[in-house]
């Protein structure tokens, strides 16, 4: 059975890790869509790990050029390497996926909150993502498949835009081959050769097998997609309190000291970037937050 | 033997009729079944049938010039096919198509207007379903349209 995932104890700043970037060679970088590429990383210090819970993220940078957050979407029970998924959209971004084998780059982290698997223990687990959210959930799911008896069902709900779009093609496929999760993927549209489900995410929720008052959902993906479905969820009898998403701003600092990524009270990437959507509701939905 | 009856009777859009309507629908209805690749409906056809999907799964697919025929949704047991129906010009604006071997009710429209305008509770009762079904749709469309993982 994996090690439970642990949260850093403490995040002391001058801490090795939290304020300088340590640094990381690329063991290996995937193309897993038309712009979006996953990178392994392992220390270029031989045999340091770098525990991290699920949702958490990192800081990483491209010497001279800039820095980024970018969720771990590796297994938390394998903290010898990195993995983080990327969409090259900015000048860093792009500049990360371009990274061959070998390179070397700087890691600053882990940061942020986590997806609350204990607290989910002895319910159903319901997982919803859209697009490239699948990332900071696939660690999750990890776990969740590791400590499978922990949980009642588990339901696996991705959405995304065309079938090329699909992440983890190949590791979806092995999920919906066992018999201890139910996987659905849907895309927005798709040529008759695609076999799966066509529709929003939104519209698998009502066929996913959970309890909703015994549910926690975890959810992450583009604004609009988590607001609808986190209505849809409310409709199947989950509350506020157990729908949990992941939120992304401008992170900067990682440490909730330069304000980048205030969303009202809170700073996303000290307070999040996992929250209960009870607490961020009324920013979540608010037009000029 | 399994009845029109029966099959609507488990069907989710009917849940809740009572048994003397869910008669009057289910005297509008047939079995149908598709292979894969049978078109249930063409685009610009007469809209004669709406269809309560029992088992398999069905590609409602729009075509384009340029990147030929495209699945915008699929329909699945327990789900309906066809809400232009309703309406005039009462063609079919979509062409649907089984991606593997599909069973369903067909509902003669026509038939079933009348029965609802016979009886206006049961017109009352099935228009609830279809002013649900309706906006679910519209829901669908709007995420759809906002394009929500373009990047």
């Amino acid at each position: 059975m994996a090690p439970e995932p642990q949260l850093p104890e403490t995040r002391r700043s001058g801490e090795s890790g939290y304020l300088l970037p340590q640094l990381f060679r690329v063991e290996s970088r995937r193309r897993e869509t038309r712009d979006i590429y996953t990178l392994t990383l392992t220390a270029v210090e031989e045999g340091r790990k770098w525990p991290f819970a699920p949702g958490q993220f990192n800081m990483l940078s491209v010497f001279g050029l800039g820095e980024v957050p970018i969720s771990i979407s590796g297994d938390p029970a394998r903290p010898g390497h990195l993995v983080h998924t990327i969409r090259a959209v900015g000048a860093v971004t792009r500049s990360l996926c371009r990274l061959e084998r070998g390179a070397v780059l700087g890691v600053r982290g882990p940061f942020g909150t986590c997806w609350p698997l204990k607290e989910a223990e002895e319910r159903d687990l319901v997982i919803v993502a859209g697009g490239l959210g699948l990332a900071p959930l696939r660690g999750a799911i990890y776990h969740a498949l590791a400590h499978r008896a922990a949980y009642g069902n588990v339901e696996l709900i991705y959405g995304t835009r065309t079938p090329e779009d699909i992440l983890y093609y190949k590791e979806l496929q092995a999920w919906r081959g066992r018999f201890d999760v139910r996987v659905h993927v849907t895309v927005d549209t798709a040529p008759p050769s695609w076999r799966g489900n066509v529709g929003v995410v939104t519209r698998l929720i009502d066929r996913a097998r959970f309890d909703g008052p015994h549910t926690v959902a975890f959810v992450c993906g583009p604004g609009v997609m988590m607001r609808f479905t986190v209505q849809e969820l409310l409709t199947r009898g989950l509350t506020l309190d157990n729908i949990y998403v992941s939120l992304e701003r401008n992170m900067q600092c990682g440490l909730g000291l330069c304000g980048h990524c205030q969303l009202g009270p809170v700073f996303i990437c000290r307070d999040g970037p996992v929250f209960p959507y009870s607490r961020v509701k009324d920013w979540f939905e608010r037009r000029e937050a | 033997m399994e009845t029109v009856e029966a099959v609507l009777g488990a069907h989710p859009f009917f849940k809740g009729l009572t048994s003397r309507h869910l008669g009057a629908v289910a005297a509008c209805g047939r079995l149908v079944q598709f292979k894969a690749g049978e078109f249930l409906c063409r685009d610009s056809e007469e809209a004669l049938d709406f269809f309560a999907i029992i088992s398999g799964s069905v590609a409602v697919e729009i075509f384009t010039a340029r990147r030929g025929p495209l699945a915008t949704s699929t329909v699945g047991e327990g789900e309906v096919l066809g809400w232009l129906w309703f309406d005039k010009p009462y063609h079919w604006h979509l062409d649907a198509r089984a991606r593997q071997f599909t069973r369903a009710v067909a509902l003669e429209v026509k038939a079933l207007k009348e029965a609802c305008e016979a009886d206006h509770d049961l017109g009352y009762e099935v228009m609830k379903r279809y002013a649900h079904h309706l906006a679910v749709q519209f829901r669908i469309a709007r995420l759809q349209l906002v394009d929500m993982y373009g990047s």
